[in-house]
């Protein structure tokens, strides 16, 4: 019976580790081995990692990949330009998405469902169509310029895509979901009576706001941002349609060298820098939740 | 419909006044027509089943719901258009409302700091308060770090930091175990007259009610049915509802028989009894009334008495059941008329004497001071 529930949890561990060893952890090798191999003009792109001669292996491990990531500031510019865009959309989410998901947990109980519906509807029509839809109404004789050239407002079109201005509007739009979703579900928990409990204590509504609610939806706050700027960083199908073409960002860099240039191992270093910049993050956010799993689990005990 | 003052109105004016204040939520009269006066330094309490409407009243009085009819006065004003947090009244919550993420003295000088006083008298106050429920040790734990009785204890301290005149406090003592509940009332007791608050509390157990309370109000169907003194709502129900929720009792229904000046001759036909009553009820000769008589006031004799020694007040039956309490035992005897009579007995001699009672022949009887004669 003991024997028997311990190998079941073993089990249940078992399949998500054999998952990401599978499709992640193998995958990552690889790439990281090809991040140290030399370019070639061959198929593969890139020379083996170990040479074999007089029947013993002899490592031929390059470091001219990340060599020519860090003394190129081209590489560099783009790694901040990305971080930079990826803050920047993950405020502008939090910004718009804290409202919105405050709104929604506010709501009447059976508008809730409604509400949330209409905030995960978009991903029901592919995402590259929505990115597309955006190039229609930003262009030079879109609908957006028409509007205002009509009214008046205008008489010569603004250049309004392929500028910063574009590509945070993507960004948002397409991401603003996974800021509203996880700060919705830390907010539709939070104890009403602690609020009154506030406003009983002489707290007006703005002190209630920052002292009693914006404390405790931090955690939904972190997994907000997180969800946003991870993927934001590495974002390649919104900066290629709607991004500025003076300055690239790190996804797009990747694609060139790996489907351009066919330069497989400096691709693999950028990859592999992608990776290193997010563990942080990451870590980050494993450790907020882990916090409030313990304070939950403190709770419930209690 | 029956909230008399139960002593002549007094010269200062009452503290807290509720004027005919209903509550709806939709079709649901939560609270109907209650009009209600609280003087300065009671501890009054709310006693009502749940869905009886007193956590409504208290959380009128907190701001937490505005009346849909109605006016509640605090200190002689108009609280109509005072939102909560401009009351001088604080709330205990049933469930402490402790934030979770401040700690012990945080959550305490929460209230304080809204009055925009220096840090150093902040300070000053959340330690006094903390010395006050002795919480002082644990200043720096958060809320989860806490057990049940030292929530209920950083609750108590947090609504009296503000050093309110009015405190409001939702079951305080519900989800305290049986023992630790019943310091606390005392404890309670002693720090509402160290600190002379007025006392509103809301419960629904009769036990702390009266242990608390100087005066209460029982509430049914959101209106209050009786208001007075632990002692005059126990000895002297107005209805039986009061008599039936406060304690046990029990209840025969009858027709006055005969009736001159303090004294009632009451026959209940299903009982197969008379019951006499020293009593000065308004009613006549015919009417349908109902004789109360509490468990512990009524004498249970061992021995069966012949069918000419019955009388008025007087039964025959035999023991049914018999429950050991330890102080008391409750036994249940069945009269001739085969209805159920419940009677408590102290325990004076031990365990084997109240067994020896089960299925024993006796006789009851009882006082004509004891039943109390109700006429709704």
């Amino acid at each position: 019976m003991q024997l028997e529930r311990r190998a079941g949890r073993r089990l249940v561990a078992g399949i998500p580790a054999l998952w990401l060893a599978v499709f992640f952890l193998v995958p990552f090798l690889i790439v990281l081995k090809i991040s140290f191999s030399e370019a070639q003009l061959a198929i593969p792109p890139y020379a083996p990692l170990f040479s074999w001669a007089h029947g013993l292996p002899v490592p031929r491990i390059h470091l001219s990949s990340y060599a020519y990531l860090f003394t190129n500031p081209l590489y560099l510019r783009s790694y901040l330009y990305s971080i930079m865009v990826a803050a920047v959309s993950t405020l502008f989410c939090l910004a718009v998405g804290y409202p919105m998901a405050y709104a929604i947990a506010r709501a009447e109980e059976a508008w809730r469902s409604f509400l949330l519906m209409l905030i995960v509807l978009p991903f029901w029509t592919s995402f590259l169509l929505r990115v597309y839809a955006w190039i229609g109404l930003l262009q030079n004789d879109g609908l957006i310029n028409n509007i205002l050239l009509r009214i008046g407002l205008l008489h010569h079109p603004v250049t309004l895509l392929q500028t910063d201005f574009s590509l945070y509007v993507g960004i948002v739009y397409s991401y603003l979901p996974f800021m509203i979703l996880p700060l919705y579900a830390n907010l539709e928990k939070h104890d009403p009576a602690l609020l009154e409990a506030a406003a009983d204590l002489g707290a007006r509504p703005f002190t209630i706001f920052l002292r009693v609610t914006l404390p405790q939806s931090l955690p939904g706050i972190a997994a907000g941002s997180l969800l946003v700027f991870i993927p934001v960083v590495g974002e390649y199908v919104i900066p290629t349609l709607l991004g500025r073409t003076d300055q690239i960002m790190i996804g797009r860099m990747l694609s060139d060298e790996f489907f351009d240039n066919r330069d497989w191992p400096v691709a693999s270093g950028v990859a592999i820098l992608i990776l290193l910049l997010l563990v942080v993050p990451i870590v980050l956010l494993q450790r907020v939740e882990r916090r409030q799993l313990e304070r939950e689990g403190l709770e419930a005990e209690a | 419909m029956n909230a008399q003052p139960s002593t002549a109105p007094e010269p200062v004016p009452p503290y807290v006044r509720l004027q005919a204040v209903s509550k709806k939520f939709g079709d649901f009269l939560a609270v109907d027509a209650v009009s209600l006066e609280i003087r300065r330094g009671e501890i009054f309490c709310l006693l009502g089943g749940s869905g009886s409407g007193k956590t409504t009243l208290l959380r009128l009085l907190a701001g937490f719901e505005t009346p849909s009819a109605g006016r509640i006065y605090i200190d002689g004003e108009d609280m109509s258009a005072v939102p909560p947090y401009e009351r001088p009244v604080n709330m205990m919550f049933q469930s402490y409302a402790l934030f979770p993420h401040m700690t012990v003295e945080r959550n305490v000088a929460f209230g304080v700091e809204q009055e925009g006083l220096g840090r150093l008298e902040v300070r000053r106050r959340v330690e006094q308060i903390l010395e006050i429920v002795q919480m002082s040790p644990y200043v720096g734990r958060k809320p989860h770090q806490l057990s049940g009785g030292q929530r209920q204890r950083v609750a108590l301290a947090r609504a009296l930091a503000k050093r309110p005149k009015l405190l409001l406090l939702d079951e305080p003592l519900a989800a305290l175990d049986r023992k630790l509940r019943e310091r606390t009332q005392f404890e309670l007791l002693n720090i509402q007259e160290r600190l002379g608050v007025t006392f509103i509390v809301v419960t629904h157990d009769q036990g702390e009610a009266m242990t608390l309370a100087t005066r209460m109000g029982v509430m049914d169907r959101g209106r209050i049915a009786q208001v007075g003194t632990p002692a005059q709502i126990y000895e002297s129900p107005v209805n039986r509802f009061v008599a039936d929720f406060i304690g046990s009792v029990n209840l025969m229904e009858g027709r006055v028989a005969a009736r001159c000046d303090r004294d009632l001759t009451i026959r209940c036909e299903p009982f197969g009894c008379t019951v006499r009553a020293a009593r000065c009820v308004e009613c006549a000769t015919g009417d349908t009334v109902w004789a109360a008589i509490r468990p512990e006031k009524i004498v249970l004799a061992s021995e069966e008495m012949p069918d000419e020694a019955l009388g008025d007040n007087r039964v025959r039956g035999k023991v049914r059941e018999v429950a050991y309490m330890g102080d008391v035992s409750i036994c249940l005897v069945e009269i001739d008329s085969g209805k159920t009579v419940r009677v408590t007995l102290p325990n004076r001699a031990g365990l084997a004497a109240q067994r020896d009672l089960r299925h024993a022949p006796v006789t009851l009887s009882w006082d004509a001071a004891s039943p109390v004669i109700l006429t709704r």
